[in-house]
C-alpha cells in the first residue's frame, strides 16, 4: 500500500510500537478499531452541560484576554491579496487601536502564496515560532479538499516554510479514511510533517486538519484524532471552515479526550485548535471551560489551544470594552480588517 | 489567576417572595396549623428560612374532609378536558414561575441551582402537561371503557426532590379525576406550599389539592385517616412497609416507590467517557439522594483500573459549594441526620476492608456536606454494597462474565433501577432481559420523562408513576350500579388482596 516516495520518510517509533508493527491499513484498523467508541448521545449531553458554567466577572475578563492570545485570525478566501493580508496583520497586531493594552492574536493563517506578504507585513514583530510577536500559519496539501497528487501537497507545504510559515494547517485525506485506508493517510501525515522542515534543520508546527463535517461520526473523528497524533501532527484541528459542520463543542470534546489519553500514555502535549463557526465570546468561552475542565488549564496557552476564526474576534473585542467602559458599543467601534 | 477557580456565580434570591409563617393550605385557602410549628432551614447554611405548621389530627380530618366535599361536589362531575384545562394552567404557571420556585427548592433542600433549575422543575412542568393530556382520554388507559376515579388520595411525598415528587403524585392524580391531601417531607415542605399559591391563581376549585405539613405522625394519620380511598407514598422502605400494614385490608388502593440499590454494569465495550459521565450522573446526582441512584458500580475486571482512573480524575472536576451557585455540581446534604447515616455506613464500609476515595473538597464550614466518595475492593457481602447509603458514596464490585454481571446486579433486595452500558445492542437487551429493575437505562443513568412509567420491583415497591402505568394507578374499571367495590387495575399496580380478587371476581 505504500507508495515510493513515502517510504522514504521514518515515522515515529514509539507509534509504531503502539500499533504493534507497521503502519500498514490492517494495524492501524486493529489499532484504531480497538480504542472504546463514543456514544453521540451521551458526548453531547456533556458537551451541552459544560456549555452551562457560568463566567462571571474576573473569571470572564480573564477568558476574554485568553481568548484574543488564542486567536488564529483568518483570511481564506479566493479573493485574497496582498492588501487584505496587510489589513489582517494590522489588526491581529493591535485588535484594538482604542486600548493599547488588548493582548495580540496568536498567529494569521492565510493561503500558502499569502505567506511572504504576511511575513513582510509583520517585520520585526514575526514571532516565528517564539512567543513574542505573531506566527504565519498557512494552509497547505490543496486546501480545502485535500484532493492532488503527493507531490504537488508536498510542494505546497514546501513552498510555505520556506516562505516564512511558521505553522502548516494541512488537511488530511478523507476520501482514503474514509475508505479505509488508513496507512496512506498516516504515510501522508508523515511526509508532510518532514515537508515541514526548514534549513536549518528546525520544523515547522503542524496542524492536522480532520475536517470533522465529512467524517461524520463522532468514532470516525476519535480514530482520525488518533491516527493524526500517531503520525506526528502537533496539532489536530477540527475543520477548514468551507464545509458545514465546521468546529462544534462535541467535536472539539471528543477531540480533547484524545489528546488527553495521549498525555496519559505518553506524557505529551498535543495541541487541539476548533476552527469554523465560533462566532461569540459566549460560544468561545464554553471551549475554555470544556479545555480547563478535560485535559487542564495548562492547555489554555498559544501552544495547545487556537481558534481558527475571523469574526469572533470583534465580538470578543465588543465585549472587552464593555467590561472596561460597562456599556456596550457597537460594531462601529471595532476596526474590520 | 487560576481559570478554573471560577469566580462566583450566584443565582439571584430577588424574585423570591417568602413569608415567615407557612400554614396547612386546605380547601383552597391557608389556614393556621393546630400541631406545634416547626422551623425549615437552609441545609448549606443552617440558616432558618420560615416557620411551618404542623398538622394534627384535626387538620387532617380538615383536609380530607375538604377533598371528599371537592371530589363529591366539583371535581368528579367535571369533563375530562375541563380538568386538563386547569393542569394546563398549572404547567404554565410553574414555567412561568420557574426561576423563583428553582432558587426556593435550592434554598430548602440544598441541591445545586443547576439541577432545580435544568432538571427538577422543568420535570415538574412536563409532568402537568403530560397528564393535562390525558385528562380526557381516559378511556385508554388501559382500564376499560369509562374508568372511574378511585376518590381522595393521600399522598406522602420525600425530601429529595420535593417539587417534582408533589407533579409526579399530582398531575396523574388530578388528571384521572381524583382530589387529593398530601404532605411534604418534613425538611422540605416550603415548594409544595409555593405551588399551592400557583394552584391559587390557577382559580382551582377548593378542595381539590390539600396540602398539609408537619412530620411522620402527620402522614402517618393521613394515611390512616378511614376517608382516604388512595394511598401512594414514596419514601424509605421501612416506613412503607409500616404503611403497607396499616392500608391492609381496609380496601385502600396502595402504591409504593421506596429504596434502591441500583447496579450500573459498565462491559469492556462501553463507550468509556460517556459511562464515566454516567457513573458520576448515576451517584452524584443530587448528591446520591436518589431512590434510583446507580450506587453500586458492576464494571469488567478488565478495565477496572481504567474507569476507576478516569472516574477519579473526573470526579476532581466536580464543584462542591453553595448550592446558588450556577457552577455548583454538588449541593449540600439534606439534614443533618441524613449526613450522619451517610457517614456511619461509610465509616462502616471502611472499617469492613473497603478502599475509600473522594475528590477534595473544600468544605464549607457550616451545614451539611459530604465530598463525592468511592469505595473499591468492596465486595457482595458487604453492608455498603447492600444497603442503601443515600448520599454521595459509590460501591464498585467487578464481574468477569455477563452471567456473573447479571447474579451481582440481582443480587439485592431492592429493585428499583439499573443501568447498562455497552456498545453492543444485542447484548444490552439480553442483560436489560434478565435484571430484576424497574427502570433499566442503556448508554445513559437518572433520565426521567413523564411518559415513562417508573417503579420497582421487590423490596423498591409496587405500582408505577409515570406514563400510561402511572395514570392506572389512580383509576378503576368502570364501576357497575350497586357495586362499590374497587377493582384491581393491572396485578403490578396494585397488590392483589382478598378483597380485590374478589372483586375481580365480580368484575367478571
Amino acid at each position: 500500500m505504500t507508495s515510493s516516495p513515502l517510504a522514504t520518510y521514518q515515522p515515529d517509533q514509539r507509534a509504531l510500537a503502539l500499533i504493534g508493527g507497521e503502519a500498514t491499513d490492517a494495524n492501524l484498523r486493529r489499532y484504531l478499531h480497538g480504542i472504546p467508541g463514543i456514544d453521540a448521545v451521551g458526548l453531547e449531553a456533556r458537551a451541552a452541560d459544560l456549555g452551562t458554567r457560568s463566567i462571571k466577572t474576573s473569571s470572564k475578563r480573564w477568558a476574554i484576554d485568553t481568548i484574543i492570545g488564542l486567536i488564529d485570525l483568518t483570511t481564506l478566501e479566493g479573493a485574497d491579496t496582498p492588501g487584505k493580508v496587510r489589513s489582517l496583520v494590522a489588526k491581529a497586531l493591535v485588535p484594538d487601536p482604542g486600548d493599547p493594552g488588548c493582548p495580540r492574536v496568536a498567529a494569521v493563517c492565510v493561503y500558502g502564496d499569502m505567506v511572504g506578504a504576511a511575513v513582510t507585513a509583520l517585520g520585526s514583530l514575526h514571532a516565528a515560532g517564539a512567543t513574542e510577536g505573531v506566527n504565519v500559519a498557512a494552509v497547505a496539501t490543496a486546501f480545502p479538499s485535500g484532493r492532488a497528487a503527493l507531490a504537488i501537497k508536498l510542494a505546497d507545504v514546501r513552498d510555505a516554510v520556506t516562505a516564512g510559515a511558521d505553522e502548516i494547517d494541512m488537511v488530511i485525506d478523507r476520501g482514503a479514511f474514509l475508505a479505509g485506508r488508513f496507512g496512506q493517510v498516516y504515510d501522508e501525515i508523515v511526509a508532510v510533517k518532514e515537508a515541514c522542515r526548514r534549513a536549518d534543520g528546525s520544523l515547522a508546527h503542524l496542524k492536522v486538519i480532520l475536517e470533522t463535517g465529512e467524517l461524520n461520526t463522532y468514532d470516525n473523528v476519535r480514530r482520525a484524532s488518533w491516527l493524526a497524533i500517531l503520525a506526528g501532527g502537533d496539532f489536530i484541528k477540527t475543520s477548514t471552515g468551507k464545509v458545514a459542520p465546521a468546529a462544534t463543542l462535541p467535536v472539539t470534546l471528543s477531540m480533547l479526550e484524545v489528546v488527553r489519553d495521549w498525555h496519559r500514555l505518553t506524557g505529551v502535549r498535543i495541541g487541539v485548535k476548533p476552527a469554523g463557526g465560533i462566532r461569540t465570546s459566549k460560544d468561545a468561552i464554553k471551549y475554555l471551560v470544556t479545555v480547563a475542565e478535560t485535559v487542564g488549564e495548562e492547555w489554555l496557552t498559544p501552544h495547545l489551544f487556537r481558534f481558527g476564526a475571523s469574526s469572533l474576534l470583534n465580538d470578543v473585542l465588543l465585549q472587552r470594552q464593555k467590561m472596561t467602559t460597562g456599556h456596550y458599543s457597537g460594531p462601529d467601534y471595532v476596526t474590520i480588517d | 489567576m487560576k481559570f478554573l477557580d471560577y469566580a462566583p456565580a450566584p443565582e439571584s434570591q430577588a424574585l423570591l417572595n417568602l413569608k415567615s409563617d407557612y400554614g396547612h393550605f386546605i380547601n383552597g385557602d391557608f389556614t393556621a396549623g393546630r400541631g406545634t410549628p416547626f422551623q425549615t432551614i437552609n441545609p448549606a447554611t443552617e440558616q432558618p428560612i420560615a416557620m411551618i405548621a404542623t398538622a394534627n389530627e384535626a387538620d387532617v380530618d380538615a383536609a380530607v374532609s375538604a377533598a371528599r366535599h371537592a371530589y363529591d361536589g366539583v371535581w368528579s362531575r367535571l369533563s375530562g378536558s375541563d380538568r386538563g384545562k386547569y393542569l394546563f394552567r398549572i404547567a404554565r404557571l410553574v414555567q412561568e414561575r420557574a426561576r423563583e420556585l428553582a432558587v426556593a427548592e435550592t434554598l430548602d433542600n440544598g441541591k445545586p441551582i443547576k439541577e432545580t433549575r435544568d432538571v427538577d422543575i422543568p420535570l415538574v412542568a412536563a409532568w402537568f402537561f403530560y397528564y393535562a393530556g390525558w385528562a380526557d382520554k381516559l378511556d385508554h388507559a388501559g382500564v376499560g371503557p369509562n374508568p372511574a376515579s378511585l376518590g381522595v388520595a393521600a399522598q406522602v411525598i420525600p425530601w429529595n426532590f420535593p417539587l417534582m415528587m408533589l407533579a409526579w403524585k399530582i398531575a396523574p392524580a388530578l388528571a384521572a379525576g381524583n382530589t387529593v391531601v398530601l404532605k411534604p417531607a418534613e425538611t422540605t415542605s416550603l415548594t409544595a406550599l409555593l405551588f399551592a399559591e400557583i394552584l391559587q391563581q390557577a382559580d382551582l376549585p377548593a378542595g381539590v389539592v390539600n396540602i398539609i405539613t408537619g412530620d411522620g405522625s402527620t402522614g402517618q394519620a393521613l394515611v390512616n385517616h378511614p376517608g382516604v380511598n388512595k394511598v401512594a407514598f414514596t419514601g424509605s422502605t421501612s416506613v412503607g412497609r409500616s404503611i403497607a400494614r396499616s392500608v391492609a385490608g381496609t380496601g385502600k388502593v396502595l402504591s409504593l416507590e421506596l429504596g434502591g440499590k441500583g447496579a450500573n454494569i459498565v462491559f469492556d465495550d462501553a463507550p468509556i467517557d460517556q459511562a464515566v459521565e454516567g457513573i458520576v450522573r448515576g451517584i452524584f446526582f443530587n448528591q446520591g439522594q436518589v431512590c434510583c441512584a446507580g450506587s453500586r458500580l458492576i464494571v469488567q475486571e478488565s478495565i477496572h483500573d481504567d474507569v476507576i482512573d478516569r472516574l477519579k480524575r473526573r470526579m476532581q472536576t466536580l464543584r462542591l459549594g453553595d448550592p446558588l451557585d450556577k457552577n455548583t455540581d454538588i449541593g449540600a446534604i439534606n439534614s443533618a441526620e441524613q449526613l450522619a447515616r451517610i457517614r456511619e455506613l461509610s465509616d462502616l464500609g471502611q472499617r469492613e476492608g473497603a478502599e475509600r476515595w473522594s475528590a477534595d473538597c473544600v468544605i464549607p464550614e457550616n451545614g451539611f456536606w459530604f465530598a463525592p466518595t468511592i469505595f473499591t475492593n468492596v465486595s457482595t457481602s458487604h453492608r455498603i454494597a447492600r444497603d442503601e447509603i443515600f448520599g454521595p458514596v459509590l460501591s464498585v464490585l467487578t464481574f468477569r462474565t455477563p452471567a456473573e454481571a447479571i447474579a451481582k446486579a440481582n443480587n439485592t433486595p431492592y429493585g428499583l433501577s439499573a443501568g447498562i452500558w455497552s456498545d453492543k445492542g444485542s447484548r444490552i437487551l439480553a442483560v436489560a432481559d434478565r435484571l430484576r429493575a424497574g427502570v433499566i437505562w442503556a448508554n445513559t443513568f437518572n433520565q426521567f420523562d413523564p411518559s415513562s412509567p417508573f417503579g420497582g420491583y421487590k423490596e423498591s415497591g409496587y405500582g408505577r408513576e409515570g406514563g400510561r402505568h402511572g395514570l392506572a394507578a389512580y383509576l378503576k374499571p368502570a364501576v357497575r350500579s350497586g357495586s362499590r367495590s374497587i377493582a384491581a387495575a393491572d396485578p403490578v399496580t396494585t397488590p392483589v388482596t382478598k378483597k380485590s380478587a374478589s372483586a375481580k371476581k365480580a368484575a367478571k
